[in-house]
Formats: C-alpha cells, structure tokens, sequence
C-alpha cells in the first residue's frame, strides 16, 4: 500500500452520520465496492517532551490492532522511514509492549532505534497523544470493474491529553499502476461540498481536537519583549516564563522519567537566580529579598542529582576513554555513582513535593503578578536590558583581561560565572535585539563558555571522583583494579584541564576583539534608541 | 526472492488457473509477491481485470528501455502485484534472441525486484522455445501442470531432460496432476501411482472442477471467492508442498 495520496476532512454535512461512504460521485466512470471491514485502531504518538521529533519533522506512532502492534516513524510527507512489531505483553515473552514513558533501550536494537537515537539522544519517549481510530475502507473501482484507489473513513475518537472527538478524515491512497486514475478520482472527491483538503496529520488534528498543539514547550526561553514596555512589567513577563518552564518540568524530574527535565528546571532556577541578581532591581527590593533565599535552597536541591546525572551520562565516554583499566573494572564505580544518584534523586523528589516548594511557586507566581500590575514606567525594558548586558560585558571584559598564564583556577571559575551572567542576559533580552547580532553574540560568548566550563568541569569531576574513592573504600567496595581505573580517569581528567587551560587566552582574545566588543555594544544600542 | 514458474510444453493443463491461485496465496500467508503474466494469452491480467498493456511493449522489458517497476499494476488484493501481458510478448523469442545471454536474460531483469518482492510466479506461454529457456534459467522452482495421460508423463521425462542438460543453473521441478477426472481409469491409475515412484510429482493434485473453471466468470482466483471449496483447498495444498520444495522462509511478520 503506498501513502495517502491526498487527505480530506468532512465537515458536519457530509461526516455527521455513522458512515460517511459511500459519497457520491457524479460525472465520474468510478464507483464504490467493499472493502475491508471496519477496524478499530488504539493509536498513540510518542515524542520526548521537548518535541523533538516533531521539530525534526518525525512522526512516531504505535498502533495496536487485533493483538497486533506496530511502531512506525515518518517523515513529513508521511512516507516510512522505519517501522518496528512489538508484540503484546506475553508471560515469559522477552519483547512484549513497551510502556511509555520509556528511554530508547526499551526498544529493540534495529532500524527503528538506529533512526531514533540521533534525534531523541537521551531523552525519553513518552506519549503526546492517544486516540481510537474506527477506519472504515472502501474500494474505487474504474469502468472494468478494477481497483484502483482504496478510500479509508477515520472516525477518530481522542483519549488523551482530552477526551474529544476529530472531524472524520477520508484519505484516498492509489494502487499502484493507478495513479493517474486516483489524482482523477481525487479532484472528483474535491469538489463534493463538506469534503475539505486535509491540512493537519492525524496527531496534529488529535491534538487540535484536545485543545493542545504539537511543540508547546521549548526549554528556551521564549517570552517577547518590546522595547519600549515598562522594566517592571518586562522582568514580571521573563519570571513567569521561567516559572511555567520550571513548573513544566516538576512531574517528570519526580517521576525521573530522563534526565533532562531535571535539566531544564535546574536551568529554569539558575536563570531565575541570575536575572534576580542582575535585573531584580527593577522588581521591589522586598520580593527580591523575600525569594532570592528560596531559589537559592531549590538551585542547591537540585545539585547532587544533576552532578551524578553528569558523571553517568558521560560515563560511556570515560570508560571508553581509558587505555590500562577496562570498563569491566569500572564497573563498581559506576554502581557506585547508580546507587548516590538513586539516593539523591529521593531527596530531591521529596524535595519537589514538599510544602515549601509549593509555597514558593505559588507565592512567587501571585507575586509576580502583582509587580507586573503595578510599578513604574522607568526605566523601560530596552534601558535595563542595555545598561544590565553592557555592565555584565564590561566585567567579564575586565576578569578577563587580569587573567595571566599563572593566574590561580579560582579566576577563571569567577570568570565563567561572569560569563554564564551575560549569557542569561542576552538570552532573557533576546526578544530586544536584532536576531542575527544575538544569534553572533551568543555563539562568541559560547566558544568562551565551553573552555571554561571545560576547565571548571574536569577540576570538579577530579575532586569528586577522590570523595568517591574514598566513599567506596569506606563501604568496602572498591577493588584495587577499579581504584586504579579511577586513577586513570582522574588523570585523564587533569589532561583535558591543562589543555583547557591551554585553550583560554586565545579563546578570551577571539571574545574579547573591537569587533566582537562592538557587537555587544551595538546590540545594546539599538534596543535602547 | 523465489522465482516459481507454471510451465508446460502443452496448453491448457491449468498452468494459469495454478500461477494466479498460489500467487494469490503466497500474497495471503504475508509473502510480498509478484505475477508476471508471460502469455501473449493474457489470462492472468484478465482474471485480475488489469489491462493487457505495457508500455514499450515487450521490446523495452527486455531490452531494458523501460523499468519493470514501472510496469507492474496492484491486483485488487494486498501484497499481490501483476506485470502485466502485452500482445507484442509473441515475439519475446526474437526479442530475447536480439539479446546477449538470452537463457539468464530474465533472471538479470527480475534480480532488482529482489528487495521489493518475496516470491515471484511466472506464468508462461506453452511451448519450449528461447523464452522457455530463458524463464528455467530465472526460476527456482518449476511448476509442472500434468493431465495424467503417459504422452504427458513423457512430456515431463522430456523436461527432466531438457533441465538436466543445462549448463551452470537448474531449477528444480515439482510436477502435479491437473485437471483429473476421478471418472476416468487413467487418469486414476496415473495419479495414484506416479507419485509414489518419482521424487520430483506433488502428491497433491488438482482435479477438473467447474469452479476453477468458472474463475474466468468471476475474475477472481477460486482461492480468494471460494477459499473453503474443494478447489481452493487443493490449491492450498499444492502451495503448501511447493512453498517446502521450495525451501521458502516464513514470511516476514507485518502486522
């Protein structure tokens, strides 16, 4: 069977009724015949809760009918790129149905996988959508009584996220050899009234349907700013975003669905705590004091999670990485840093439910939305913006400049603190400036950004892996060959910090040149005139 | 891919009636499958109600002018596709003669459908001539139709032969009894016996019923519109042995 060759929608005057075929076709040799009787589909689409299939213009979706199940992945135009049976849950069946939400390992080593894992990485798939499709088939025939099109009724009844009913969508496919025929038979359907071109793919409509729409969340800061709009009210906008991402982000970091909703909340409390240090002033001084505090307790619950998180997810890359030790012996380690992380991950769990973290949502929301109301039309959101981001620039410009070939590591820690400021600032203003100069900016400042954290990264990472070292010596698990495999890492570690540092001086002077200087200065410029 | 050919010296001993009901239930057990409809005749494309016409004619097949791919029509049945007759297949002998390696002629044709097929039936024209020759050099299997009568026993001796003597590929035979009439002491003596005392004759057969011949009323294989009757269960059977003879794996699992 070949793809959809055309997708239409009925409206209530030709899809009301219980079966919309046959609609009639006048002028035309075509007629109907039977097909297939009716079936019944449970369809569920799965996508990481970030989008990313659908941002990469990727469709997956399992459909189960009469005990049968099958994953497939399209691409835009709706062709096939993979597919992969999963058979139900059987006692003793070692490839039964996989239960979303599920990391990529869950699916069989394959073509499916191999397609998946560039586009979902480590994110979890989970399902965006679930519908019962009642798909209805029926044959066209031509004037020797050949088929040549199969026309398919999808009633289609929405689950999840909302229980509610689509339109009925009738989707013409041609038989092969028949394709000219069918491009007839579809301009015949065409012009029947309440037979209207389908626009949307099944899980878009299912979605439309639920009243939701395919990439509704994005971990990047997405709120518009005008230049011209009250400071106050420009900075009340930035929080709430920034809340609404963190709040998003709770119920899979306690579910501990991937890693990556720990991530974004974590990002979403660092962005928060940043811009109430470098922009705060234009909100109350009270409600600053009042929450820098309880940001500052949620960023540290969330640390000893995401650092674990850290150590595993590049764990395949270290033990890969190691040229005496064999990864077999780094086997304890890494059971080591499982069972801290799965300790960690109760506490900060325990953390997200508590009252304390919904009183500090909750308040800071009503809070938010308090300031927003009221406040002072100075200065605007294009004058904080430039006076905040040129102050930022100027500092990371100056601790720069005094760092020396002998400068002590502290320097440049304080240096991409300094730098992660500027990045948040020109992330949270990024609606004031031109996309381009902004899109240059970051990318200038990034290049910096990767050495110091780099630098930063393997420094901390050494620390810790002698705290572990000596954790698991305490609790007896640690034989010698993973001891000295670890050592291996940690000398590994040391080199990728030399050369880090090695990197730092031609790194700040690419950042720091005239014309990357008037970059910053000319973006500030223009949002403020 | 594995290619099974209806081939028959003589005419009208059902090789038609044989390639479209195993094609249809090769199509049935989940094989991707293709018919190629070889005779002038065009039974096959008219039992599945598709045009008798390609493009180019035989001429562009075989010389390669035109793809295959773009030849071959959807049956009104899943996973069943038809590369349709053509009136000018009456010259595919002078055809494939114009042609360098006339014998692997057909084989080189079929080798790209490998990845879009799983089994593919030849249906062909009786006769032995280069497009025989040519079509025992594709196949793996060759279906052998028999009315059981001892001039056609010696038409297979004929065949076995004919095989035998081929340089590099040879395809194996599976013979079978058609068109039997129970009321006939020939026909009953040749069937029951032969089977037992040669290794390469199906023990099904394949009697004289009106319903297969009625499938050229119905255009349709008496395996789809009557699959529980007396000849669509024979035809299940004969498939079953030739889809073992021919040593065929499972069908992919497509739900």
């Amino acid at each position: 069977m070949q793809n959809a060759l055309r997708e239409f929608v009925l409206d209530d005057s030709q899809g009301a009724g219980d079966d919309p075929l046959p609609l009639p076709l006048p002028g035309s040799r075509f007629s109907w015949a039977d097909g297939d009787r009716a079936r019944a589909l449970r369809r569920t689409w799965l996508d990481t809760f970030d989008w990313r299939l659908y941002r990469s213009g990727l469709t997956l979706e399992q459909v189960s009918s009469r005990g049968l199940s099958q994953i497939t992945l399209t691409g835009r135009d709706g062709e096939v790129i993979a597919a992969q049976a999963v058979s139900p849950r059987r006692s003793g069946d070692a490839t039964g149905l996989v239960k979303w939400p599920s990391l990529l390992g869950a699916l069989p080593v394959g073509p499916l996988h191999e397609h998946l894992i560039p586009v979902v990485g480590v994110r979890a798939l989970l399902p965006v959508a679930r519908a019962v499709s009642r798909v209805h088939d029926q044959r066209v025939l031509n004037s020797d009584d050949k088929t040549v099109a199969r026309v398919s009724v999808d009633r289609m009844s929405v689950t999840f996220p909302a229980t509610a009913a689509a339109a009925p969508r009738l989707s013409v496919r041609a038989l092969r050899g028949y394709q000219a025929q069918a491009s007839r038979l579809v301009e015949v359907l065409a012009a029947i009234p309440g037979v209207a071109d389908g626009t949307q793919s099944a899980l878009e409509a299912a979605l439309a349907a639920a009243g939701r729409r395919p990439g509704d969340y994005s971990g990047k800061i997405s709120v518009q700013l005008a230049p011209r709009m009250p400071a106050v009210t420009a900075m009340a906008a930035v929080f709430a975003a920034l809340l609404d991402t963190l709040e998003a982000n709770v119920s899979g970091t306690v579910r501990d669905v991937d890693t990556e909703f720990l991530h974004d909340l974590r990002i979403a409390v660092r962005r928060t705590r940043s811009a109430l240090r470098l922009a705060g002033g234009a909100l109350p001084a009270s409600l600053v004091r009042a929450f820098r505090p309880e940001f500052k307790w949620l960023g540290d619950l969330t640390t000893p999670t995401r650092d674990l998180d850290v150590y595993l997810l590049g764990f395949p890359g270290m033990a890969a990485g190691l040229v005496a030790g064999t990864e077999q012996e780094l086997r304890p380690f890494r059971d080591h840093l499982v069972r801290r992380r799965a300790a960690a991950q109760r506490g900060l769990a325990r953390g997200l439910r508590s009252a304390r973290f919904s009183r500090l949502t909750g308040e800071w929301r009503d809070a938010l939305s308090e300031a927003a109301s009221g406040g002072r039309r100075r200065p605007t959101a294009a004058e904080l913006a430039a006076s905040r981001i040129a102050r930022a620039h100027r500092r990371v410009i100056a601790d720069g400049s005094a760092i020396t070939a002998t400068a002590p590591p502290d320097s440049l820690h304080e240096l991409r603190k300094r730098c992660k400021e500027l990045r948040y600032l020109l992330e949270i203003f990024g609606s004031l400036h031109d996309p381009a100069e902004q899109w240059q900016a970051v990318r200038e400042l990034k290049n910096l950004q990767d050495c110091l954290g780099e630098f930063q990264d393997t420094e901390v990472q050494r620390e810790e892996i002698r705290v572990f070292a000596a954790q698991m010596m305490d609790e007896r698990t640690a034989p010698a060959a993973t001891l000295l495999a670890m050592g291996e890492i940690a000398a590994g570690l040391a080199t990728a910090q030399r050369q880090a540092r090695s990197e730092f001086s031609d790194r700040f002077r690419q950042f720091a040149s005239p014309a990357s200087q008037a970059r910053i200065r000319a973006l500030t410029r223009a949002a403020a005139a | 891919m594995r290619i099974f050919a209806t081939y028959n010296i003589k005419g009208g001993v059902g090789k038609t009636a044989t390639a479209v009901n195993l094609a249809y239930l090769a199509a049935r057990d989940g094989y991707r499958v293709l018919l190629w409809d070889l005779d002038p005749q065009a039974a096959a494309s008219f039992l599945f109600r598709v045009r008798p016409r390609v493009k180019g004619g035989g001429k562009a097949l075989i010389a390669g002018k035109r793809s295959i791919d773009d030849a071959i029509k959807a049956t009104d049945f899943d996973d069943l596709d038809l590369l349709p007759a053509d009136f000018t297949y009456r010259n595919l002998d002078l055809l494939l003669d114009a042609g360098k390696k006339p014998a692997r002629r057909l084989a080189t044709l079929l080798a790209p459908l490998r990845s879009d097929y799983d089994v593919i039936f030849l249906d062909c024209p009786p006769g032995i001539s280069l497009l025989s020759e040519s079509v025992l050099g594709a196949a793996d299997t060759v279906l052998v139709p028999l009315i059981p009568t001892t001039l056609s026993v010696r038409t297979l001796d004929q065949l076995t032969d004919f095989i035998a003597g081929l340089d590099g590929h040879r395809p194996s035979i599976l013979a079978f009894f058609s068109m039997i009439d129970r009321r006939k002491r020939l026909h009953r003596e040749i069937a029951e016996q032969l089977p037992g005392r040669r290794s390469d004759v199906a023990a099904t057969a394949i009697p004289a019923l009106s319903a297969i011949e009625l499938m050229s009323v119905q255009r349709s294989p008496v395996t789809a519109s009557a699959p529980r009757s007396r000849a669509g269960l024979c035809y299940r059977e004969l498939w079953q042995e030739a889809r073992q003879r021919g040593k065929l794996p499972d069908p992919p699992s497509r739900p």
